[in-house]
């Protein structure tokens, strides 16, 4: 088996238009892949650094708040705080709009995809006020200038990042023994090591759960990441004065000893991302998410040993998937998460790209938002820093699927107030893959509605 | 019993054709006066720190391990709440005071799973739901559907998932059913329904799960099986079903649902309460879970009503306990001996067992944790036992292979 206009869509792309030609071939999808990115251009999203000024606001009416106690200006900062959160919220909503309008009308469906991949690959949320909605600037700055890049280089970035510092608890992991450590007020506040970082970037960013990997190694790669931290204007900074002093052991090899420095942690990152633990993790992650729950052990294989060889490069790696034939198998398919879902059926429905105003949250909320939560995959918040399942299992249960129906049965016709033909519209969604069982259902529906929604909730649909 | 799900399935299809009209799911009653107990397991997940939640205040090395000090404190502005001179419970559980009192709260601590050292959330949850011994060679299905599995005479409604999150625990080849409060088929006619099961027969993931959707879609209030409502109305009907059930975080509706399916014919009700991991300002991080935890225990009893809350049991349990030390946070790291808190008509409460380990650095698990001195399926086994006249060797067995269940705590009155 080898590419395949269709599927490279379907399984590779966010699903076929009746409008946009897919790919030609594995070059011509690398080629768009390594090209300007349109989409993001088009369909804009906050970077970071501009949603850290929103920080800054936050932080600065704070500090006016805790130094006006009671006063009538206390009570404006009050207010204008909550007029921050409620832009940041609906921003938030805003940009999920961007990314299904990107996944619907872009000519390079493997971006999207791939940036949603490594987005949640490093999964992050924040905890605390306006940063609780900062995933997507988060992963437009840190994540999708690097899917073609180094790992090393997204790792480097994403370790750096305040959602992440804040989501993994390193904002105030302190050295006990560093400067601030030492103060008294430290210990007053009972600051020092916290070590949440360090073992997710061990077990989940890099090396792998059955990576070869200690307690130790934890305590002490998480000694070396004290110093990592932000300040109220939600910027990244590295503190000597939080960092433990002397020297720390990882995975067997000297970090550090001199005068702390961010350069002793990029050191670590860039020995862990070409482990070849890190490679069969990441190598792994891939073919599931993209091919199968129980990948081909020759794809796999074939991953890890073309990521080694180029020294962890990003670029190499989505190539090296695309061009192995087990790949390209027609059958199974992984089922699509529901991002995938309501994006590709956007794109088949050939919705305007001015279906919904980019302010009208109301329509945000029940088209995408709740529908989402309801399928199980309540926007940017998966319960832990594992990010979302890939087990199909997770995602067709009777109550998932349900909301999955009922989407495909009300969204379409608000979206989409021209609703095609579903005997055409079949050909649209699926392609060569409309089955007899979907052609006849799409036939039989009582009306155009329940032609499309029962196309679009076809397991033919529902795959990749 | 191994291919009980499939034979199900085979029902629901043969059915299906008038699926969409009629509640064609007869649920069956129990034969066997054994099952006329209940069970609810409630996963907490994220790792409880269970030496906050239940403070051993008499040990004198709890006040000595950094941070625990004012933990260690009776009385105060946060009063924890003494339980037996020994142990104290935490003040955002002070409302379940009147359950422990009346005998119908309790705790088994310095407990784990057979998980050490990795100390993954996700590794942990899975071997606490697996039932097994290690995580290499971790079973497929979950315990709590090998339990079902080895008991003749369940039906898919004897078992409730409930929620939106996935439960490991239930998955297996007996029948489970899976549901949410707001979840219902919306928008789908009769006809609609039909074709859509034609399209989805060749694929079994979707074929069983719609089926069941179909089936349990049929005492969702806000179904609308006519077909004649606009998308417009369907969309706002969905939205406004979930916001309900999101109110508060969705635990107090989890936790009526559960007990509405007790009431009759279902006899087992598992789902997730999440939040319990606290790795900064446990003071403040701790509160929000255990106050729906709590709020969860009194609501099944509430809406159980006296003559079933009599015959229940409530077991909530985690993937592994946190550090006996706090963190430089003020919160805790993964640790490994934890907490379980049992409630219900049906328990033996008042009580904490536990064999218990003491905190000084030589008895600390690694010199980080609370040594567990028993295993959570040994208390989960004499549990079942108890409730449901499960033979011992089946438990030690099929359910928890390679368990040894040791002597029994006896859990209930």
């Amino acid at each position: 088996m080898t590419f395949n206009r269709e599927l490279a869509e379907i399984r590779f792309g966010t699903g076929l238009s009746p409008r946009l030609r897919g790919p030609s071939d594995i070059d011509d999808m690398m080629r768009r892949l390594n090209g300007a990115d349109k989409a993001a251009k088009r369909y804009k999203i906050e970077p970071f650094d501009d949603f850290a000024e929103r920080i800054a606001r936050v932080t600065e009416h704070w500090r006016v708040r805790r130094q006006n106690r009671g006063s009538e200006e206390a009570a404006k900062a009050d207010k204008a705080i909550k007029v921050e959160k409620r832009r940041a919220r609906k921003a938030k909503d805003r940009w999920l709009w961007q990314t299904l309008r990107r996944r619907a009308f872009t000519s390079d469906g493997l971006r999207e995809r791939l940036a949603f991949f490594w987005g949640d690959h490093f999964t992050a949320q924040g905890k605390v006020s306006v940063m609780k909605r900062a995933t997507s600037p988060y992963i437009e700055s840190a994540i999708r200038p690097h899917l073609t890049g180094y790992f090393a280089d997204m790792l480097k970035e994403v370790i750096a990042q305040p959602v992440m510092l804040q989501y993994l608890d390193q904002k105030y992991s302190i050295g006990p023994d560093s400067t601030v450590g030492l103060k008294k007020e430290s210990r007053r506040k009972g600051r020092g090591l916290n070590e949440n970082l360090a073992r997710e970037l061990l077990e989940l960013h890099t090396l792998g759960v059955h990576g070869s990997y200690t307690q130790t190694d934890v305590t002490e790669l998480a000694e070396l990441l004290t110093g990592m931290t932000y300040n109220g204007q939600g910027q990244f900074g590295f503190r000597a004065d939080y960092a433990q002093p002397g020297a720390e052991l990882v995975l067997g090899e000297r970090y550090g000893g001199g005068a702390a420095k961010l350069a002793d942690v990029h050191a670590v990152l860039e020995r862990l991302a070409v482990h070849p633990d890190t490679a069969r993790h990441l190598a792994t992650k891939l073919a599931k998410h993209f091919v199968s729950d129980t990948p081909d052990a020759k794809l796999v294989r074939h991953l890890e040993e073309r990521y080694l060889a180029s020294g962890g490069h990003l670029g190499v790696l989505t190539q090296a998937l695309l061009e192995h034939p087990a790949s390209w198998l027609p059958e199974g398919g992984n089922i699509k998460q529901p991002i995938d879902f309501i994006g590709s059926a956007l794109r088949a429905l050939s919705i305007s790209t001015e279906a919904i105003a980019l302010n009208d949250w109301d329509a945000i909320r029940d088209n995408f938002t709740v529908p989402l939560r309801l399928m199980g995959q309540t926007w940017q918040q998966p319960l832990g820093p594992d990010g979302w399942p890939e087990d199909d299992a997770e995602w067709i249960t009777p109550q998932r699927l349900a909301a999955r129906v009922g989407w495909a049965m009300s969204a379409p016709s608000l979206l989409q107030p021209d609703l095609p033909d579903p005997r055409e519209f079949v050909g649209h969604a699926l392609g060569g893959r409309a089955s007899e069982r979907v052609l006849f259902a799409a036939k039989a529906a009582e009306d155009r509605v329940t032609g499309v929604g029962l196309i679009l909730a076809s397991p033919a649909f529902q795959r990749m | 019993m191994a291919d009980s799900g499939l034979s199900r399935r085979r029902f629901l299809t043969a059915l299906g054709c008038s699926a969409a009209a009629s509640p064609f799911l007869t649920p069956v009653s129990f034969a066997s006066g054994g099952w006329d107990n209940r069970l609810v397991v409630i996963i907490l997940r994220g790792g409880m720190d269970g030496l906050d939640v239940v403070r051993p205040y008499g040990d004198t090395d709890f006040a000595k391990l950094r941070g625990r000090k004012e933990q260690a404190q009776m009385g105060g502005q946060n009063a924890p709440q003494d339980l037996d001179g020994f142990f104290a419970l935490h003040p955002a559980l002070a409302g379940l005071m009147p359950l422990w009192q009346a005998g119908e709260l309790g705790f088994a601590h310095a407990v784990s799973t057979p998980y050490r050292d990795k100390r993954s959330h996700f590794d942990g949850q899975d071997l606490l739901e697996a039932g097994s011994v290690d995580v290499s060679g971790i079973a497929r299905d979950g315990w709590m559907n090998r339990l079902l599995q080895s008991y003749a005479g369940t039906s898919g409604e004897t078992a409730y998932a409930v929620g939106r999150g996935d439960m490991r625990l239930m998955k297996g080849a007996a029948p489970v059913a899976n549901w949410s409060p707001e979840s219902g088929l919306y928008g789908l006619s009769e006809q609609g329904a039909r074709l859509a099961q034609l399209t989805m027969e060749n694929d079994p993931l979707f074929e069983s799960a719609f089926a069941e959707a179909i089936a349990l879609s049929q005492d969702s209030p806000a179904m609308d099986m006519s077909g004649e409502s606009s998308s417009e109305m369907v969309m706002n009907t969905m939205s406004q079903n979930a916001s309900n059930a999101a109110k508060g975080g969705g635990h107090r509706q989890i936790a009526e649902f559960a007990a509405g399916k007790l009431r009759a014919d279902s006899r087992i009700a598992a789902f997730s309460l999440n939040g319990w991991d606290t790795h900064a300002r446990q003071d403040r991080a701790l509160v929000r879970p255990l106050n729906r935890l709590g709020e969860v225990v009194t609501t099944l009893k509430d809406e159980l009503g006296a003559d079933v809350w009599g015959k229940t049991a409530v077991v909530a349990m985690t993937e592994f306990g946190r550090t006996a030390k706090l963190n430089g946070n003020g919160g805790s790291d993964h640790g490994t001996g934890g907490l379980m808190v049992m409630s219900g008509g049906a328990l033996r409460g008042k009580r904490v067992w536990a064999d218990w380990p003491g905190l000084d650095e030589a008895s600390l698990y690694g010199g980080r944790d609370l040594m567990p001195t028993r295993d959570v399926r040994a208390y989960s086994g004499w549990l079942m036992r108890s409730l449901f006249g499960l033979d011992k060797s089946l438990i030690e067995t099929a359910v928890f292979p390679g368990l040894d269940m040791g002597s029994d705590p006896r859990l209930l009155a």
